[in-house]
């Protein structure tokens, strides 16, 4: 049985539903990226996740466990950093800390911080208070603040959507570092094609909704470790990127009116490899 | 910036001077009038040196050496130094001011925390908190039948609007995003209510704080009027009686800088646990 389990997973209103039957897995230590367009409910299945929102049915099962309620086990990063400004970077990572560890001391509690502090690079902004801080130093704080209570899985909310493209490239740096050195199970919602192609390894691309689904699920097959500077000469990159985002502009609105089919479980399809479930090698080979 | 202040310094200055100005010239003892009226006025007992009976700059610098070099004197009910009644007043403030931070804050918490409760109680609130302070009055002393205590009342009853709606606000309107940090966190409500509700709505609620302090100190210099005995309101009132218009005006300079000072403390307070977002 898979880390995470998500069955069934449904949100509805009365008189709309946001998503239905949403079900995918999460193994351990994987990077999973989940793109869909704005009211598609990515958010909420996050929040479901976390424990802060409730689905209308469908089941949630961590660790062999279900989900109910927020838990120290899972670590979220927010969409707008949720720092609390009346405190300083050290004492907004030491508040997640303290929560963990309520039997640590000071002394143990700073160390543990600090070395968070340091591995996203604000080393000498220890005592700044949030409002001192850029954009992306300020979402550097709160991925320290979700790291730093070592959760199993990592849940983040389009955690760079507000930065520009050049701060956004050196966190995500970051992120692939930590990443692979604490082998960090993360689920993660982004607008941004080449962010997930560049940390997943496996991108659920969600339908538009209201009445949205989950319509594929794309292996994310290029190797890594990746680079952002040369990753685009790989000759998947391309590949992916082109049939992410032709299901984003062509397909993604087709799921609502039944020109396609809801899939129970969503089709896994690996583009960087293979064409139309044909292996790539095979279709080169007709060529010649 | 520094001459912009020193600028703003001198004007003020100016002010201050055209009215001391003013004042003296209107407090100008008149001309000897002529010998008849004069005869008349002696007749009469009246000194010819009087004034209209408005005091003149002179007469109040007097009373201002004296006061200020004795503040502490007390010699009977009704002749005690201006720091012993200011002591009263500012006790009698201190008193019902902390009864009402100690009802509101906690009050407040709960309605801001439950949107049912906040339904529940805005009806009374919003009646009650239009009311004089002093029309409580007759109701505090038959009830409490006493004196001070009722002052005591009165200032709790007028400060703990403000500071109760003010509350409410500050906490209704946490932020989401902090709730769900905490709550991503497990922490526990104690914890959640010092460490991220109380700092998150400090702000608002010292607004309310500030409202309520100035509302305090305007209403106990009425109050001590109705009630006598002691404190600052009570000394104007007494001056009054004894048509010692010095003493009066001395008086209200006093409420003036005491109600600054109060202020000042509390935003002083204000600016301490201000955060920018």
């Amino acid at each position: 049985m898979s880390f995470l389990q998500v069955q069934d997973l449904a949100k509805r209103y009365t008189g709309s539903t946001v998503f239905d039957a949403v079900n995918f897995a999460i193994e351990k230590g994987e990077f999973v990226c989940i793109i869909g367009h704005s009211g598609c409910g990515k958010t909420t299945i996050l929040n479901v996740l976390a424990g802060l929102d409730a689905a209308s049915s469908g089941t949630v099962i961590m660790d062999n466990r279900e989900v109910a309620g927020p838990s120290l086990d899972r670590g979220v990063v927010f969409q707008g950093h949720a720092l609390m400004p009346w405190l300083s970077v050290m004492n907004n990572i030491a508040f997640a800390v303290k929560s963990r560890w309520p039997d640590w001391n000071r002394i143990q509690v700073q160390i543990h911080c600090q070395k968070f502090i340091d591995l996203v690079g604000l080393t000498g902004s220890e005592h700044k208070k949030p409002a001192q801080l850029s954009g992306g130093m300020k979402q550097r704080v709160g991925i320290a603040r979700a790291f730093a209570i070592q959760p199993k899985m990592l849940l983040l909310d389009e955690p760079f959507g507000a930065l520009d493209a050049l701060t956004r490239g050196t966190i995500q740096d970051e992120l692939v570092h930590i990443c692979a050195a604490t082998r960090q199970t993360v689920f993660m919602i982004t607008h941004d094609v080449d962010e997930s192609i560049l940390l997943a390894d496996r991108i659920l691309l969600m339908s538009n909704g209201p009445n949205a689904c989950i319509a594929e699920v794309v292996e994310n097959t290029l190797p890594r470790p990746r680079d952002r500077q040369r990753i685009h000469h790989d000759p998947q990159y391309y590949r992916v990127r082109n049939h992410l985002v032709d299901f984003l502009v062509n397909r993604s609105k087709l799921y609502q009116t039944g020109e396609a089919a809801r899939p129970a479980q969503p089709p896994v399809v690996r583009p960087g490899v293979e064409v139309a479930n044909e292996p790539l090698a095979k279709i080169i080979n007709l060529r010649h | 910036m520094k001459l912009e202040s020193l600028k703003a310094g001198a004007l003020s200055l100016v002010f201050l001077a055209v009215f001391l100005g003013i004042w003296h010239l209107a407090t100008l003892p008149k001309a000897e009038s002529q010998g008849a009226v004069d005869e008349y006025a002696r007749l009469m007992g009246k000194g010819a040196k009087k004034s209209d009976g408005f005091p003149t700059l002179e007469q109040m610098r007097e009373a201002f050496v004296t006061h200020i070099s004795d503040p502490f004197y007390d010699r009977g009910s009704n002749d005690k130094g201006i720091g012993i009644q200011l002591g009263h007043s500012l006790g009698r403030v201190a008193l019902g001011y902390l009864l009402a931070c100690l009802v509101a804050v906690p009050l407040g918490f709960l309605i801001g925390m439950s949107p049912l409760l906040n339904q529940a109680l805005n009806p009374f609130i919003q009646v009650l908190k239009p009311i004089s302070p002093l029309a409580w009055m007759p109701l505090a002393l038959y009830t409490i039948k006493d004196s001070g205590a009722s002052g005591i009342f009165v200032i709790f009853i007028c400060s703990v609007w403000p500071l109760l709606i003010n509350t409410a606000f500050g906490v209704a309107s946490v932020r989401r995003d902090w709730l769900n940090v905490a709550k991503t966190l497990e922490v526990n409500p104690l914890r959640k209510a010092f460490a991220v509700i109380l700092p998150a709505a400090a702000p608002t609620i010292l607004t309310g704080a500030r409202i309520s302090i100035g509302i305090a100190w305007l209403v106990i210099v009425a109050a001590e009027m109705l009630v006598g005995g002691t404190g600052i309101g009570y000394f104007v009132w007494n001056e009054w009686n004894n048509l010692n218009l010095t003493n009066v005006i001395f008086a209200i300079l006093v409420i003036g800088v005491v109600g600054m000072l109060l202020d000042f403390l509390i935003a002083k307070l204000q600016q301490a646990v201000t955060y920018v977002e």
